[in-house]
């Protein structure tokens, strides 16, 4: 090595090969550790999409299921989809404004006593696994009253809120104290402040917070399963009764011992995991978008 | 707060419309209201858990927590969580020992090594992982990981090291303990490593200089001084993957293989708090049973909010440690 | 007479300090311990420091002067491969250490580092202990013999035994500038490099502070070899055998680049400048 053939004058060695080989390895393992964890992501989604892409068709997006059916009749799993977006966007109704409620709430009024309890209450809420929500959830509103569509909507929403509030806080902060200074300054009252000048301002930070909300909702099964699954096999829109919905679905056929059942899971598998992963790049991507824009203010 | 400051002066401005100084009201109250919502909701999941689980908690008491038992038959109903406090216990830790040197070698590699052009696309790869939504990998784990696991690693560990007893004789049909774990650690990973991942971003560069600057290698730094700088974030990192792990139901509910027992055979089924939960709600017949669940439930509940609350108080400190203030990430 | 004022060969000193240096042992006696030829250090396609050529000396102070943004803190940086940190930089030229090319990708910055030692503008002691901060390299470098007693000479040497002898594992962040700096000094030389670079070691110090950090200087020449950046002549004039001047140059395109303008003995370079640069610059005409 280099460093050798300069001993006894200058560059000492003291061990250093030793020191190097470890570090070479080192640093060899945590570029293993990153080909994993891309591997891994790999894998999942080839698999999804070689399995799911053959059972892909129309059929699949627009004919009811048929249980237990011998023929091969054309069958799809309409009503999870339509389910889904009944469900998901009635959580997104009810979560949205509540959770930027609460963030303005937080961020222009509260004092910091109780910005930090209730922000410790947020991350509670955060934490409380999606099972022990639909539990709640059963218990607040399945019990004696049976399931429906709203139960599950609202299910979706107590998982939603902390992330909306949250991600609402952080662009509200954002929001330059002078803007409201200035406002202010001119005889506007709070409010008006508040409304017109400082949550437009966030609109973007809002949006993409939403998005990335949806996005993690759209795939949730636990909540939903004691809420919103024991239904018929008829598309419906009405959320009164218990809609059927993708990810619950999926789980239940997974659970099938039937093979085409289970090409069924893995169409509807990648039509959510599509749906998701494009719906968490147009995040990231409005969210730099909307950096760009704030540092050019 | 400022804010508070620029209402207190605005109150003291010569002349506001009454009309205007209800709309602060107004905005105050409902914003307020939203907030106060959100505390009572937590309050109310609270009770609703504990009042779902009463029957059960009557009939057994605190001893649930210790007996290994789950027998629906009628008649001989006898209900415990034990089994359940195991198996969770187990995928927890065993997941997060995979996933926790994975994860720091990733936050290294993205950090230290990697070449600033694949810096951001890589990163973004791993966030992506989160977003797999838990009941496609479970699908992937119980149709294809598992049947893969079953033919390879499992029958090559029982060979080698079957004298451990963690490595029995393999499952028969691909669920075990075993998936689960790895399903498990797949899900904590990208969450750990982004952490780790800010956390070593943090690191100050004169920090890592001055240790450069005498003549140590790129991995001594790490090891010197950096790890021992983000020490603190890093055990949040890893209790926020535990939680993450706590909780999982639907992909450990696919993969686990179901069982009522206490054993170290990582290879056979078993289940964990919440995979039972999702596994035998529908099927519940008694209220008893429907309340036993219930109080599985409230286990799980009680130690994620441990976990919760720990991690949030290890962030706290560590912030004020290092003397920044940084908004909690869940 | 007339005509007699200018063309002034003499200049008045007007850089008078207290200095404890004792007058250079003749050239031919020095020894050379770099050997810079020809140095251009560049960050991103823009060169910061241009065709430096020269000699620094064992056993000496070095004092590197010029005004900000003349690139004296990359060129001490390049004497330890520091600059190898960041993504953007390249070099070309030589720097012979002990008659080897330091430059060559073929030699390991880490054996480099191990023999020059470098201590910073702003104290950057590790979030440990007063007595880990010292030992801490040593044990990674694998001195293993008398470490509590080679902990007590670093300390000794770098003026801060007294201060810290009773609370050495307390940590290193409760103490002032002046002490972590003198820390980071401590830490820098207990591995016995062979030379320590300084990179304006106090000028986030106070006066007192400065001070201890020049007389330990003075005192360790006889082990150490001294490279310092400083951007305050008095300091330069009070503890520096030999002084390099570096000074701004300017290009086409609003290019600028630093230049190595005079390096002498110190005495010169503050009492009879050979370049008109740097008369104006020590007898702060500009700068």
């Amino acid at each position: 090595m280099s460093t050798q053939e300069v001993t006894g004058h200058g560059l000492r060695v003291d061990g250093l090969g030793r020191r190097k080989a470890v570090n070479r390895l080192m640093e060899s393992l945590a570029w293993v550790a990153a080909l994993i964890a891309i591997a891994i992501l790999g894998v999942v989604v080839f698999s999804v999409a070689r399995r799911g892409l053959p059972a892909l068709n129309l059929d699949l997006l627009t004919k009811d299921p048929i249980p237990f059916s011998l023929t091969n009749q054309p069958q799809g799993l309409a009503n999870a989809f339509v389910g889904t977006i009944v469900i998901v966007s009635l959580a997104t109704l009810m979560a949205l404004p509540v959770g930027i409620l609460v963030a303005i709430y937080l961020n222009e009024f509260a004092p910091a006593p109780i910005r930090n309890g209730v922000t410790m209450i947020l991350d509670i809420l955060n934490g409380v696994p999606a099972i022990v929500i639909g539990i709640f959830v059963f218990g607040l509103f399945v019990v004696g009253h049976g399931q429906s569509g709203w139960a599950g909507a609202f299910a979706l929403a107590c998982l939603m809120l902390p992330l909306v509030s949250r991600s609402t806080m952080e662009i509200l902060a954002l929001v330059p104290n002078s803007l409201r200074e200035a406002s202010l300054g001119l005889g506007v009252a709070r409010w008006r402040t508040t409304l017109s000048i400082v949550l437009p301002q966030s609109v973007g930070g809002i949006l993409t917070g939403t998005v990335l909300a949806i996005a993690r909702v759209a795939g949730e099964t636990a909540p939903l399963l004691f809420v919103s699954s024991f239904v018929g096999t008829k598309t419906s829109w009405n959320p009164l009764h218990a809609l059927q919905s993708v990810p619950v679905a999926i789980f239940e056929l997974s659970e099938s011992p039937d093979p085409a059942d289970h090409a069924r899971a893995w169409a509807a598998a990648f039509v959510l995991l599509m749906f998701i992963l494009l719906a968490s790049l147009g995040a990231r991507w409005l969210a730099t978008r909307n950096r760009r824009k704030m540092m050019g203010r | 707060m400022t804010s508070a400051e620029l209402t207190a002066d605005a109150a003291r401005r010569p002349f506001t419309g009454r009309r205007v100084q209800w709309g602060d009201l107004i905005l105050q109250v409902v914003a307020g209201g939203a907030a106060l919502g959100v505390t009572v909701l937590v309050g109310l999941i609270i009770w609703k858990v504990v009042e779902g689980a009463r029957l059960s908690i009557q009939t057994y008491g605190l001893g649930f927590i210790f007996r290994v038992a789950w027998n629906p038959v009628l008649g001989h109903e006898l209900y415990g969580a034990g089994s359940f406090i195991f198996g969770t216990a187990v995928t927890s830790f065993f997941a997060l020992l995979l996933a926790a040197p994975i994860s720091m070698g990733i936050a290294l590699y993205l950090t230290e090594l990697a070449p600033a052009v694949i810096r951001g696309p890589v990163t973004a790869l791993v966030e992506t992982l989160a977003a797999i939504p838990s009941v496609v990998l479970g699908l992937w784990g119980i149709l294809v990981l598992g049947p893969a696991l079953r033919t390879t690693i499992q029958p090559w560990l029982h060979d080698g090291l079957g004298f451990i007893p963690l490595f029995g004789p393999p499952s028969s049909s691909g669920a075990s303990i075993f998936t689960a774990i790895i399903i498990l650690a797949i899900m904590i990973l990208p969450i750990v490593s982004s952490i780790s991942r800010e956390l070593f971003l943090g690191v100050p560069s004169e920090l890592k200089e001055g240790a450069y600057g005498l003549g140590v290698t790129r991995w001594e730094v790490v090891r010197g001084v950096m790890f021992p700088y983000a020490s603190g974030g890093i055990a949040a990192a890893l209790i926020l993957g535990l939680g993450r792990a706590l909780g999982e139901a639907i992909a450990v509910t696919q993969v686990i293989g179901g069982g009522v027992f206490i054993h170290w055979n990582l290879f056979s089924g078993g289940d964990t708090l919440a995979s039972k939960i999702a596994a035998s709600y529908q099927g519940s017949t008694t209220k008893l049973q429907t309340a036993s669940l219930i109080y599985l439930g409230l286990i799980l509940l009680v130690f994620s909010l441990i976990v919760n609350l720990l991690a949030q108080w290890i962030v706290r400190r560590s912030a004020r440690k290092h003397g920044i203030v940084r908004g909690g990430h869940a | 007479m007339e005509g007699a004022e200018e063309m002034s060969t003499t200049i008045e000193p007007t850089v008078r300090v207290e200095t404890r240096r004792q007058p250079m042992p003749p050239r031919e006696r020095l020894e050379q311990i770099f050997d810079i030829q020809h140095l251009d250090a560049i960050y991103g396609g823009k060169p910061a420091v241009k065709d430096v050529t020269m000699e620094v000396y064992k056993h000496l102070v070095t004092a590197i002067i010029g005004p900000s943004g003349c690139g004296k803190s990359t060129f001490i940086r390049c004497l330890n491969r520091m600059n190898d940190l960041i993504p953007s930089f390249t070099q070309t030229g030589t720097i012979r250490y002990h008659g080897t090319d330091i430059c060559r990708s073929d030699i390991d910055a880490v054996a480099v580092r191990r023999n020059i030692g470098m201590v910073f503008q702003r104290p950057n002691p590790f979030p440990k202990s007063i007595h880990d901060n010292v030992a801490w390299g040593m044990k990674v470098l694998g001195i293993k013999d008398n470490v509590n007693e080679r902990i007590e000479r670093a300390l000794t040497q770098a003026a801060l035994w007294d201060e810290v002898k009773d609370r050495l594992k307390a940590s290193a962040l409760s103490l002032s500038g002046g002490q972590q700096q003198r820390l980071c000094i401590a830490r820098a030389i207990a591995v016995e490099p062979d030379v320590v670079l300084m990179d304006e070691p106090a000028s986030a110090l106070d006066p007192i502070a400065t001070q201890a950090i020049e007389e330990l200087m003075h005192n360790l020449k006889s082990e150490y070899t001294f490279v310092i950046v400083t951007h305050n002549m008095q300091q330069a004039a009070r503890v520096a055998d030999m002084t390099a001047f570096f000074s701004i140059s300017h290009g086409g395109e609003g290019q600028r680049w630093g230049e190595l303008v005079e390096y002498d003995a110190t005495e010169k370079i503050f009492t009879a400048p050979s370049d008109k640069r740097t008369e104006d610059y020590v007898t702060g005409r500009f700068g």
